[in-house]
């Protein structure tokens, strides 16, 4: 009787942990918002953020998107072989970049990239007392390093996931032409006819989800990282951990909203 | 200038300051001695305001329990590790202040101030565009003070300032300290546990000791007292009143 008592406590803590995390969170994400629209504004640390998290992400989303392009425009063509359907792989390939794995592989990249980045450097802000300091110099670190990289993360993603797209289509273009025998300018044809400007426009509403999310995330683990390296690792861990799982789940709810019949 | 009365704080059940009273007027120089752990930088942190005081009454410069944002006009501090931003050039932490909100001033008027006070602790001006970084110890800990007078504030804390520097860095900065609070008038608190830092800056000495200033008096009276807890914290001697592992 006592042991299912303790398990009982001990769920019933952990649930009432998780609960007031989400709490404090969600608590965060307010405070930083209404920054939005309080002055001062920091315009040189978004401008700042913006190469960080937008220009710098290029890179290691645009290979995400090539590969999983191309990855994907094998795995479509070997699936509609099965049904003759392989005329379906160009428009298959751009639907599923567009609207899934543009913004999510994007997202999850930059997540690990960015919230991993932001939750280090304004740990160690934390932990050097950078943050009490930028208090006593009359600067509120909410407005000056927070609302900046979310500002930032929300609006550099959706460029990032339109440029993701347009590489992943890319590569299943290429993948398409070289290895599965398809016409050039079919393919461009069949990709362009059949993706409609919400498929697009989706996953684009989903990527600036995505930034927000995953900024937010770094901020909040970054702000409330314990003492010395061991802190600021944990920190690190849980905002990209927190970004992942928080971009899957607003990936299922954004799919519902948009798509669900 | 500060006026503190029956300040407490206390983390859980943990109680740090318990019932901190004392006056400092302008001018005045005082140095807050204690072991580690006692409580000397959560005393500094409640009237920054960086921390909640559970009890008590702080008046800052004529503001009661002022919020951070509003001593910035008033108090300069020195952090214990330097605090300097990372991101930004020396010149730039220096004037983080000036160039930023309602009063701010021009670039090239900032950093000519910025200049001005890195050359008043002791710095030239090829050290203005390097980074934190790339500075020694005592270089930051110099930054870090010129970053402090930069606004010239009536009020100056030191925390810790020559933690961590060797002897002579250590004397340098305490002379820069006194040197800087009597040219500008300015009321100062300073935290320190080196007995140089004492002699050299401190008008008043303050013993922090189980949350309340056990002890308060001049630096030759902190050095020569008879009082067996200042004895064995001035002298550093192992057995006493004090206990070591704490």
């Amino acid at each position: 009787m006592g042991a299912v008592l303790s398990l009982f406590g001990a769920t019933g803590r952990s649930v009432a942990g998780m609960m007031g995390g989400i709490g404090r969170f969600v608590a965060f994400a307010a405070i930083a918002v209404s920054h939005l629209f309080r002055p001062p504004w920091y315009g040189r640390e978004f401008a700042l953020q913006l190469i960080q998290i937008g220009w710098l992400s290029l890179p290691v989303v645009g290979l995400t998107a090539l590969f999983t392009g191309g990855a994907l425009a094998l795995q479509i063509y070997a699936g509609s072989a099965r049904f003759s359907a392989e005329f379906a792989v160009p428009s298959i390939t751009a639907i599923g970049m567009v609207r899934e794995l543009g913004p999510v592989l994007g997202g999850l990249m930059v997540a690990a990239r960015v919230a991993s980045s932001i939750a280090a450097e304004i740990g160690t802000m934390k932990v050097s007392e950078q943050i009490d300091a930028l208090r006593t110099l009359a600067t509120e670190p909410m407005k000056y390093l927070t609302l900046p990289r979310i500002l930032a993360a929300t609006l550099a993603m959706p460029v990032l996931v339109a440029v993701g797209d347009a590489i992943g289509i890319l590569g299943g273009y290429a993948v398409g032409v070289s290895r599965l025998g398809f016409d050039g300018p079919t393919y461009l044809r069949n990709t362009v006819d059949f993706l409609e400007f919400w498929d697009v426009a989706s996953g684009m509403v989903k990527g600036a989800v995505f930034g927000f999310l995953v900024a937010l995330s770094g901020c909040y683990f970054g702000m409330h990282s314990g003492r010395g390296a061991q802190g600021v690792g944990e920190a690190t861990k849980s905002a990209v951990v927190v970004a992942s799982v928080l971009i899957l789940s607003a990936n299922y709810l954004l799919t519902e909203a948009f798509f669900s019949a | 200038m500060i006026r503190v009365s029956d300040l407490k704080k206390a983390f859980g059940r943990k109680v740090v300051l318990d019932g901190i009273t004392f006056t400092l007027g302008k001018g005045e120089s005082l140095v807050v001695i204690g072991g580690s752990g006692t409580g000397k930088s959560v005393l500094l942190k409640c009237l920054l305001g960086l921390e909640t005081a559970d009890q008590g009454k702080i008046e800052i410069a004529g503001q009661i329990r002022p919020k951070p944002h509003e001593m910035a006009a008033h108090v300069g501090m020195l952090f214990q590790g330097g605090a300097l931003f990372d991101s930004l050039p020396v010149w730039q932490n220096v004037a983080f202040r000036l160039l930023r909100g309602p009063a701010r001033l021009g670039k090239a008027q900032a950093r000519e101030l910025a200049v001005e006070k890195l050359a008043r602790v002791g710095l030239g001006p090829e050290v203005s565009d390097l980074y934190p970084a790339e500075l020694s110890g005592g270089m930051q800990k110099r930054v870090g003070l010129a970053r402090a007078i930069a606004g010239n504030p009536p009020i100056l804390f030191f925390d810790e300032p020559t933690a961590g520097l060797d002897p002579i860095m250590a004397a340098v900065i305490n002379a820069l300290i006194r040197e800087i609070v009597t040219e500008m008038g300015a009321t100062a608190i300073t935290i320190t546990h080196d007995m140089r830092t004492l002699r050299d800056v401190a008008d008043r000495v303050a013993m922090l000791h189980e949350g309340r200033f056990y002890w308060q008096g001049s630096a030759d009276e902190a050095l020569s007292t008879d009082d067996a807890v200042m004895q064995q914290f001035t002298q550093g001697r192992t057995t006493g009143p004090i206990p070591t592992l704490r």
